[in-house]
């Protein structure tokens, strides 16, 4: 079905851009030695509306022979022999109304005088036939663009849904081994410690696996994520683990991408705090406030002690989603300064509705 | 346990108290061991080794100062290392490829008493762990060493591979210079050349390893054989398979 049938709110508009047409048929027509004015807009005015729909027709070959893609010699053999075709149709559409009219007495002699306007009439309507031609060209690729943009987005969709399906998947095997084997010696060193440590550990894994599957969610709820992750990881490194947060009750309620902060209070930890004999403060600042959430993860680490592979992969990462997310509204900067590590995050505050 | 002549002296070193706390456990249980000490970190696993002399260590990899393969680097190569990890695919791999032992967290007090016999063995033959090519194994194709370590009496340099500039070995030792500074450490060639990046450093001949950047030109030096100038004016011989590498890297 042709595009502009198949929706009724573009049939309108359409004939209505066919108005001026009909301006010139009809100054075609009334020009010096043709038709009086009265007889010239009765016939240009039935004939444009006609030629609207023939006009349409061309969206057919149109769409069968595509620039660029199909033969041009039968591409230009359909259309001269549609014009020749579409034009005879009109003119013979037009001696027939004139014909009628001339039977009224108005129009007595119209069809004598509209005789002499054939020749150029047969002209207009191979020229318009092939106007509209083009016009369906230009259609056709507007169609083919936004099609191609709709693909793009929904390809876009599906490559984060199946990045965030790769993220969930991806357990962290270290935290995971280093955190049992932390449970099985508090087994019989100390019961209750190794049974809160399941807890937590068990509470940390079911909030990572079912965040996941949101789009938004509030920093408060990202933030008890990364709580659990810190309880268990207390166990593990004792005192040489500290954590500061710093949070106002806005910044807790803005939205963000679920799990963008939980791999860089891993990355502080691992490649931080762990990197050091004596371990240090992790610090969390969360502030909201002139339309922004500003996010601060800093930890200290040191300079001497062996790189742990791995925490470029995740801070690109967390670059892309952001991207992603915010376009260029969302900053992101990781620095490295002598023995401490800042990342710096600033995106557009969304609250909930 | 009364002291025999078959008793082994065991040192643990891991970074995490309660992974140094189930390897006490499990090994207070095994038979003729004696537990000499405990370190947290790699450093401290060194000065403990020199100190108390263990037979056996039980080394964790990802530690503050220095990683496992670093102190397996630098540790008395008559010590029998049983290495400890929680993952590491790479690390595991390499064990596999160079028999050498290892154990998994969680530990089994089975497996804890596996892995001392098999110290023992080892101690009886008296295997050595070729560490260099461990350590150059146990990473992920196409990464290499940041970094080298060496020791001089009780310090420990560490030595950045940006900074290294060249090495030359001489009997069982190679000398590094970086810096100005020399360092021997006891060590291949081969080995050590495995861990580094080849597109920057060039074994140009049988003895000799130069970091690329520092190449200033090439001297023709006798029949068929080059001599290379440094940036500081140094000269380094450049045998016939160097000088077909130099030429494949320079283009």
């Amino acid at each position: 079905m042709h595009p502009i049938l198949s929706r009724r709110g573009r049939l309108l508009p359409y004939l209505a851009a066919c108005a001026p047409l009909a301006a010139i048929v009809t100054a075609l027509f009334a020009r010096p030695g043709g038709l009086f004015l009265g007889e010239a807009v009765a016939l240009a005015v039935p004939l444009t509306l006609a030629f609207a729909f023939i006009g349409l027709s061309t969206w057919y070959p149109c769409r069968q022979y595509r620039l660029g893609r199909s033969k041009l010699a039968a591409g230009i053999a359909t259309f001269a022999v549609g014009a020749l075709l579409a034009s005879s149709v009109w003119v013979l559409l037009g001696a027939g109304l004139a014909s009628v009219l001339g039977e009224l007495k108005p129009f007595a002699g119209l069809p004598g005088r509209f005789a002499a306007q054939v020749p150029s009439l047969f002209a207009v309507g191979v020229l318009l036939y092939l106007l509209s031609a083009a016009l369906h060209y230009v259609l056709l690729s507007f169609e083919e663009a936004r099609e191609a943009e709709r693909r793009e987005a929904e390809a876009t969709i599906l490559a984060r849904e199946a990045e965030l399906a790769a993220l969930k998947a991806q357990i962290r095997p270290h935290f995971l081994f280093n955190s049992l084997n932390s449970i099985s010696a508090l087994a019989s060193s100390d019961p209750p410690q190794a049974q809160q440590m399941c807890v937590r550990l068990g509470d940390f894994l079911r909030k990572s696996l079912s965040l996941g599957d949101r789009t938004s969610i509030s920093v408060g709820e990202e933030l008890e994520l990364s709580r659990s992750y810190l309880a268990v990881e207390a166990l593990r490194f004792g005192s040489r683990l500290e954590v500061e947060e710093d949070l106002d009750e806005r910044g807790n309620r803005c939205l963000l991408p679920p799990l963008l902060l939980q791999p860089l209070v891993e990355n502080a930890v691992r490649h931080g705090i762990a990197t050091r004999v004596e371990g240090g403060t992790l610090r969390l600042g969360i502030a909201c406030g002139g339309g922004r959430l500003r996010i601060l993860i800093e930890n200290p680490f040191d300079p001497e002690s062996p790189a742990r592979p791995g925490s470029g992969r995740g801070i690109e990462n967390v670059r892309k989603r952001l991207f992603a997310r915010y376009g260029e509204e969302g900053l992101f900067a990781a620095k490295r300064l002598a023995d401490r590590y800042l990342v710096v995050i600033s995106v557009p505050a969304e609250m909930p509705a | 346990m009364t002291k025999g002549a078959d008793e082994v002296g065991v040192l643990i070193v891991d970074d995490e108290e309660p992974a140094r706390l189930i390897l006490r456990e499990h090994l207070g249980k095994v038979p003729g061991v004696r537990i000499v000490g405990e370190s947290a970190n790699g450093f401290e696993a060194l000065r403990s080794a020199a100190e108390l002399s263990p037979q056996i260590v039980f080394l964790d990899i990802e530690m503050p100062k220095l990683d496992g393969f670093e102190v397996l680097e630098l540790l008395d190569p008559s010590i029998a290392v049983v290495f400890v990890t929680a993952y590491d695919a790479y690390a595991v791999k390499a064990f596999e490829v160079h028999a050498v032992d290892y154990v998994l967290k969680p530990f089994e007090a089975a497996r804890i008493a596996v892995a001392v016999e098999r110290a023992r063995e080892r101690l009886a033959r008296g295997a050595v762990v070729p560490a260099g090519e461990l350590h150059a194994a146990a990473r992920p194709e196409g990464t290499y060493l940041s970094r080298v370590v060496v020791r001089d009496g009780s310090r420990v340099h560490i030595v950045p591979v940006e900074k290294l500039d060249t090495v030359k070995a001489q009997d069982d030792y190679l000398e590094l210079k970086s810096e100005g500074r020399s360092y021997l450490k006891q060590q291949t060639l081969a080995s050590l050349a495995a861990g580094l990046d080849p597109k920057r450093f060039v074994r140009v001949h049988r003895s000799h390893l130069v970091r690329l950047d520092l190449l200033a030109r090439l001297e023709p030096f006798g029949k068929g054989s080059h001599v290379a100038v440094l940036a500081d004016g140094s000269r380094v011989p450049v045998s016939r398979e160097g000088h077909a590498r130099l030429k494949e890297l320079l283009g």
